[in-house]
């Protein structure tokens, strides 16, 4: 009996405190306001917006041919990975161009090449590319170089078929690609799933770490400490109010943009993804409550977690796949739990699959994020005695 | 506007961030740190795909073709299956991001002249991992393509093995590089890296400035003193832009020396675009700052602000023009796109202010008009 009246109480403390977290948050107008940006405009111009792939690569001309073949290949770079910026008159045009910024390539095709395609013989054609962002450079040559390629293939194919066997007798092997889980290459699923990941990083690790430190920095912290309430009692109802408040809105991004607007599949469960959104939330909190016991005021714990929160949202495959990193960056990415939570995420909601497959994310989270909370613990404890 | 009382600002303003060592210390080694870490780690090329493979051949001429993707550096052989049915379960555990399946008869029908389908199965998650595995593939098809033929037109031609290769080519495609010329990423994200580490950490430092006081109640003193609200705000705004200054030349010179990335264009055009950004980075933080009255909403306002737009919409990796135009529009709003023009126009292509004039106007624009919503938005006279 005593020992449930124990729980009680305790449940109790929890609760009002849990209240008192929810109240304070709630009162703060212009975060909340912020908060519910973040979790629904923020997120449709996000998905919405970014394209990855390559798109609209701004292409120059200079085609001093002009003949039927250079404008069959200049048609060949069309939307929506090239956008045909016009042609140049002056072959020296296209560095200025470039200089200026704008466009991204020339495309600059001989005299004679129509010739010299009819006639079976070699030619070339020269494509100049600005490689200040180096990615989008190397894409859209390798674009280009597709498109060339066919192009020289078709030409093979009709040369042979003059010399009189068939187009199909031609050894090649035919690339037939399957894209699984997302058909079209939709992309706005993985940019608004990947943003709202981020959101929730950035909340669950800067609530909490604020909203302690705050305690601290004002001495409110000591009045709690003199109340019957135990350490944990004062920290569980800050990160329970954060975890509540961070679920509602994922709740809203989820169903109020994602799935109506961009509509991105569940296919997985609902429950299981909220279970697991709620387990990254404690797991990630868990580095702002550690951060918030080594710092004293709100500027620090600011500059902490951001200084752990950036290289934790450019590197943990949210932004780019984790195939880019070096090696070192993936060891050190395994302390993140954003790492594995977008494994999870689009697991549950694109390939429809449940703990069976998750089960080595899932443990990695429980113990990366029972650490970091456990550390935060035992400091924030340590801290007032 | 009188000097002597600005300066009094600035050098309590000074006092406060040199007594707190954390924040002193944190100040000036994020960007740095962030700048090692990223210049490092944020490589942007694709390697190391992981994939398997179902041979359903299994001859010489497959085993052939597999080692090609077994010997690329983007591809990382897991396994072969010995069915199709087991690509399920590789794809959907993130073991496998590619199945190539190998048909029946690839060799028989190469052998004689005829075409042969590869597929490949993909995991679509994440689109851009998806399409560049698909260039990959296709590049090394084509590749291989142009060998099978070249032995074809020997063989069946008689012809000598250079003289097919060269009919297998007819039209050839010289590409040239230019800026980055032996296209480093690191060429392309250092500059870049720049603009992010001071947009991300510029703000921050001054988010919390005005806002605290408020919180503790100590700009009473402040509304109380003879100082004016332009005075109060310049004087504020000094230490942290003196902080952000310092870090921007040790970023540049961590990008010339450490990372050695060529610095070709002005260093007057680039010191003093960093100074405009400087202002209109650090301004956003005031404004901040002055809107909210409390200093968590600030904090994470400001990160919230500063973060987002400058991995997103800067042009950092994804290009400006390739967004949609919402977005376009709201890369237009934030300065970061600005000054990541200046920087790698700068950096890597020397252009000077003939071309990067409007980039320098809009962060004029940016400064003044912060300037001004910092000035009407502090009042010495709270209505509370």
């Amino acid at each position: 009996m005593r020992v449930s009246a124990r729980f009680t109480v305790w449940c109790r403390r929890i609760a009002v405190m849990t209240r008192k977290e929810l109240l304070q948050l709630f009162r703060d107008i212009p975060l909340m306001a912020f908060l519910i940006y973040s979790f629904t405009l923020s997120v449709y111009v996000t998905g919405n917006g970014i394209q990855t792939q390559l798109k609209n690569a701004g292409l120059l001309v200079s085609d001093a041919d002009r003949s039927v073949s250079s404008r069959e290949l200049i048609s060949r770079f069309h939307s929506p990975y090239f956008r045909f910026d016009g042609e140049l008159t002056h072959p020296n045009e296209g560095f200025v161009r470039l200089d200026r910024g704008g466009s991204m390539m020339v495309l600059d095709i001989p005299t004679r090449f129509h010739e010299a395609l009819v006639s079976g013989e070699s030619t070339a054609v020269q494509l100049l590319v600005d490689t200040t962002n180096s990615p989008q450079g190397l894409s859209a040559a390798g674009y280009a170089a597709r498109i060339v390629g066919q192009f020289s293939q078709e030409l093979i194919m009709t040369r042979n078929g003059q010399m009189g066997s068939s187009s199909t007798t031609v050894p090649m092997i035919l690339s037939d690609h399957r894209v699984w889980f997302n058909q079209d290459q939709n992309e706005t699923w993985f940019e608004s799933i990947s943003h709202l990941l981020r959101m929730i990083t950035i909340f669950a690790v800067l609530l909490p770490a604020a909203a302690l430190v705050r305690e601290k920095e004002r001495g409110t912290v000591e009045q709690l400490l003199v109340s019957p309430l135990t350490p944990a009692q004062i920290m569980l109802p800050k990160v329970v109010a954060m975890t509540v408040v961070i679920l509602s809105a994922t709740a809203v991004a989820l169903f109020g943009v994602m799935l109506p607007v961009f509509g991105v599949p569940i296919r997985g469960s609902v429950a299981l993804l909220f279970l697991l959104t709620a387990l990254f939330i404690v797991a990630t909190a868990g580095i702002g409550v550690f951060a918030s016991t080594v710092t004293k005021n709100q500027a620090q714990v600011g500059m902490m977690t951001l200084l752990v929160v950036a290289p934790m949202l450019l590197l943990s495959g949210i932004f780019t796949p984790l195939e880019t990193m070096p090696a070192w960056v993936r060891y050190l990415m395994a302390l993140s739990p954003l790492r594995y939570f977008i494994e999870i995420a689009t697991g549950i909601l694109l390939k429809g699959i449940g703990l069976e497959m998750l089960w080595s994310q899932v443990l990695s989270m429980v113990a990366l994020g029972g650490a970091l909370f456990g550390f935060g613990m035992w400091r924030f404890r340590r801290q007032f005695q | 506007m009188n000097v002597r009382r600005v300066a009094a600002v600035a050098f309590k303003e000074w006092r406060e961030v040199t007594r707190d060592r954390i924040f002193l210390l944190l100040a000036f080694c994020m960007p740095a740190v962030w700048m090692f870490v990223f210049g490092y780690g944020l490589v942007l090329d694709v390697e190391h795909i992981s994939f398997v493979v179902v041979d359903r051949d299994h001859s010489s001429l497959s085993r052939d073709y597999l080692y090609r993707l077994y010997q690329s550096r983007y591809f990382s052989f897991q396994g072969e299956l010995a069915g199709e049915g087991e690509a399920d379960a590789w794809l959907k555990s993130g073991k496998a991001r590619a199945v190539i399946i190998v048909p029946e008869k690839f060799q028989e029908r190469l052998l004689s002249g005829q075409p042969a389908n590869v597929q490949t199965l993909i995991d679509g998650t994440f689109p851009l991992r998806a399409d560049i595995t698909k260039g990959y593939t296709i590049a090394i098809n084509n590749a291989y393509n142009v060998d099978l033929l070249a032995d074809h037109l020997a063989r069946t031609r008689g012809l000598s093995h250079d003289e097919a290769l060269r009919r297998t080519r007819p039209l050839g495609l010289e590409v040239r590089y230019l800026y980055n010329e032996e296209v480093r990423s690191t060429w392309s994200t250092v500059p870049a890296l720049i603009m992010f580490s001071l947009m991300v950490s510029s703000p921050l430092l001054t988010a919390l400035g005005v806002v605290r006081e408020k919180e503790t109640g100590s700009i009473y003193n402040i509304y109380s003193a003879t100082v004016s609200r332009m005075e109060f705000l310049v004087g504020k705004l000094v230490p942290y832009v003196m902080i952000s200054l310092i870090n921007v030349v040790v970023l540049w010179l961590m990008a010339v020396l450490l990372f050695a990335v060529p610095f070709k264009g002005s260093l007057l055009l680039f010191f003093a675009s960093s100074i405009l950004f400087i202002l209109t980075s650090t301004g956003i933080g005031l404004t901040v700052s002055l809107l909210v009255s409390t200093q968590q909403a600030a904090l994470i306002i400001t990160v919230v602000v500063s973060t987002v737009p400058t991995i997103l919409f800067s042009g950092l990796i994804v290009p400006v023009s390739s967004l949609s135009q919402v977005a376009q529009f709201q890369a237009h709003l934030f300065p970061g796109m600005y000054y990541t023009n200046i920087v790698r126009g700068t950096f890597l292509k020397n252009v000077g202010p003939a071309i990067l004039w409007p980039d320098v106007l809009a962060l004029a624009v940016y400064a003044a008009a912060l300037g001004a919503i910092g000035y009407r938005l502090f009042t010495k006279r709270p209505s509370v």
